[in-house]
């Protein structure tokens, strides 16, 4: 029973790195970006988070309201200025510049934060949780996150597969030139999907902050680590591979600190590169035939 | 120029453009004008700046100077995005459909900025009566010449008022072409002006009204293909006689 706990856990656990390796994914699929800074803006979507409570006392869980906003805005911004004209340095820029960005983040938010961890204050929320059989806890927070995880995964699948501006972002991953022959502006929909990923990592940061505590740092050490090994192990450039990844990841990690607490991170670093020896494609990629 | 009178104001307008690739000069002061009823065809062999000067009136190339007109109005600093809704369409080389979107998807993306006008997805179905049926497969699963086809819908549906066709011929078999080719008169019946580049000079001379031909990025000759023998263009082409027309400076 110990292990269907773990396993449950671990699923849980999943979602939340599933919703931080989406906008890694969508970023990468759609405009060849590696974004290095991805953890980071995580941690900052928590800071800000942070101030937005302080700032005017909302609860804590409702924080993402005017969070994400800004964040998809300043994605929108961040994209059309300093990673487009990188991008039109070439692709080896992009990673250059978000490597830059991350340094950037990270020192700022010691300087004005200090090195203290904070988290996002859910009073009772963090710790009540309802029982399934006599061995199985499943904590509100944890089934929250993980909902709200595949909700936005699957909405994004769908926004991407069936909607006109979904269309347009896949046309001109595709081919931006012939997207601009038919009228697109290629640096505009960067922008929506830069937007849209930075969404993403607002949430999931905010998950993050209400979860576990965090700081300056951590986005760098974990959160981008862990969102890359997510987006591997599913294969680039499917969603569903991501929240495959993601979950993967979390019962993986949850087994190894079954085993012994310190071997958490290292099952789960074991697994993504037994991923990149045997399926480099990841467990849902198949080679691209176009 | 012995071409029959060609009168009006021209539709589109290439002005002396010169082009660069780096350092390698594409297009030496090359002018053309292109006519609402014409079916203009420029050739020339490999190299010779002919997907430059599409590219370059699509807004994808920059030229070094010169400009282009579309309807007397100049476009020469509008992004290629831009001068779709101006009325310029190109079916580019290569094809270049979207691979991972449907048949239906190219199309729709084809619509997504598109002018006002007859063209449908609807209607290109009409025309390319296979289509339908194989509306949801992706892309890149049809044949080149299939995927021709649905180029050629994508910038249709956008109602261009001129349709630039690059290399349409382009590794397709010739009975594939011939049929591509044969929708022309299609084309024209509902006013798209059609500026094309073509490698096979039979088959431009076959449909075009107006022949332009380039030689390492130099105009060479010009005219109604009525008006000009074999000879001319073949010299024209390969560069074996004197330039004639307006490079002309020989006596």
């Amino acid at each position: 029973m110990t292990w269907v706990n773990t396993i449950i856990q671990g699923l849980l656990l999943g979602g939340l790195y599933a919703l931080f390796a989406c906008g890694l994914s969508l970023m990468f699929g759609v405009m060849k970006v590696i974004n290095l800074a991805h953890g980071d803006l995580a941690v900052v979507a928590a800071y800000v988070a942070l101030g937005v409570i302080a700032l005017i006392s909302i609860p804590a869980i409702w924080s993402f309201v005017l969070v994400v906003p800004i964040f998809a805005v300043a994605g929108y911004v961040l994209q059309r200025t300093l990673i487009q004209s990188s991008l039109d340095r070439g692709t080896l820029t992009t990673l250059l510049v978000t490597f830059g960005l991350s340094v950037v983040i990270e020192n700022a938010l010691l300087q004005f934060f200090s090195a203290d961890s904070h988290s996002l204050s859910i009073g009772s929320l963090v710790t009540d949780s309802f029982n399934l059989g006599p061995h199985i806890q499943i904590a509100y927070l944890s089934m929250g996150i993980f909902v709200v995880a595949v909700v936005v995964l699957l909405g994004l699948q769908y926004f991407l597969s069936s909607s006109k501006h979904g269309r347009l972002i896949r046309a001109v991953a595709d081919d931006r030139e012939a997207a601009q022959l038919s009228g697109a502006d290629y640096r505009h929909v960067f922008g929506i999907a830069a937007a849209i990923a930075f969404a993403t990592v607002a949430l999931a940061g905010i998950a993050f902050g209400m979860y576990s505590q965090f700081d300056p740092t951590i986005g760098t050490d974990q959160l981008l680590l862990f969102a890359f090994e997510a987006v591997v192990i599913g294969g680039l450039g499917s969603l569903w591979g991501t929240l495959a990844g993601g979950m993967i990841l979390g019962v993986v990690q949850q087994i190894g600190a079954q085993i012994n607490p310190q071997n958490q991170i290292l099952a789960g670093q074991l697994v993504f590169l037994a991923v990149l020896v045997f399926l480099p494609q990841g467990i849902t990629g198949q080679r691209r035939t176009a | 120029m012995t071409s029959p009178v060609r009168t009006g104001e021209p539709l589109l307008e290439v002005r002396e453009v010169t082009a660069h690739h780096g350092q390698l000069r594409a297009l030496d002061n090359v002018s053309l004008k292109v006519m609402p009823s014409d079916v203009y065809a420029i050739i020339g062999a490999n190299g010779a700046g002919k997907s430059t000067l599409m590219r370059t009136i699509a807004g994808l190339h920059r030229p070094t100077t010169g400009s282009v007109l579309l309807d007397g109005v100049e476009v020469t600093g509008q992004r290629a995005e831009r001068r779709l809704a101006a009325g310029i369409a190109m079916v580019p080389e290569g094809r270049r459909l979207f691979p991972t979107l449907s048949v239906e998807e190219n199309l729709e993306v084809g619509t997504a900025y598109a002018r006002k006008g007859p063209w449908t997805v609807d209607r290109v179905y009409d025309l390319f009566g296979w289509m339908r049926g194989r509306r949801r497969q992706k892309a890149a699963q049809l044949s080149g010449g299939e995927q021709q086809a649905v180029a050629i819908g994508r910038a249709l549906v956008a109602n261009p008022r001129v349709l630039l066709l690059d290399e349409l011929s382009l590794g397709l078999a010739p009975v594939v072409v011939r049929r591509i080719y044969a929708l022309l008169p299609e084309l024209l019946a509902v006013g798209v002006t059609v500026l094309l580049v073509e490698q096979d000079v039979s088959q431009a001379l076959h449909v075009a009204t107006q022949i332009h031909c380039l030689l390492e990025g130099r105009t060479t000759l010009e005219g109604s293909p009525e008006g000009l023998t074999p000879e001319r263009i073949e010299g024209a082409y390969f560069g074996l006689a004197r330039p004639s027309g307006p490079a002309d400076q020989a006596s």
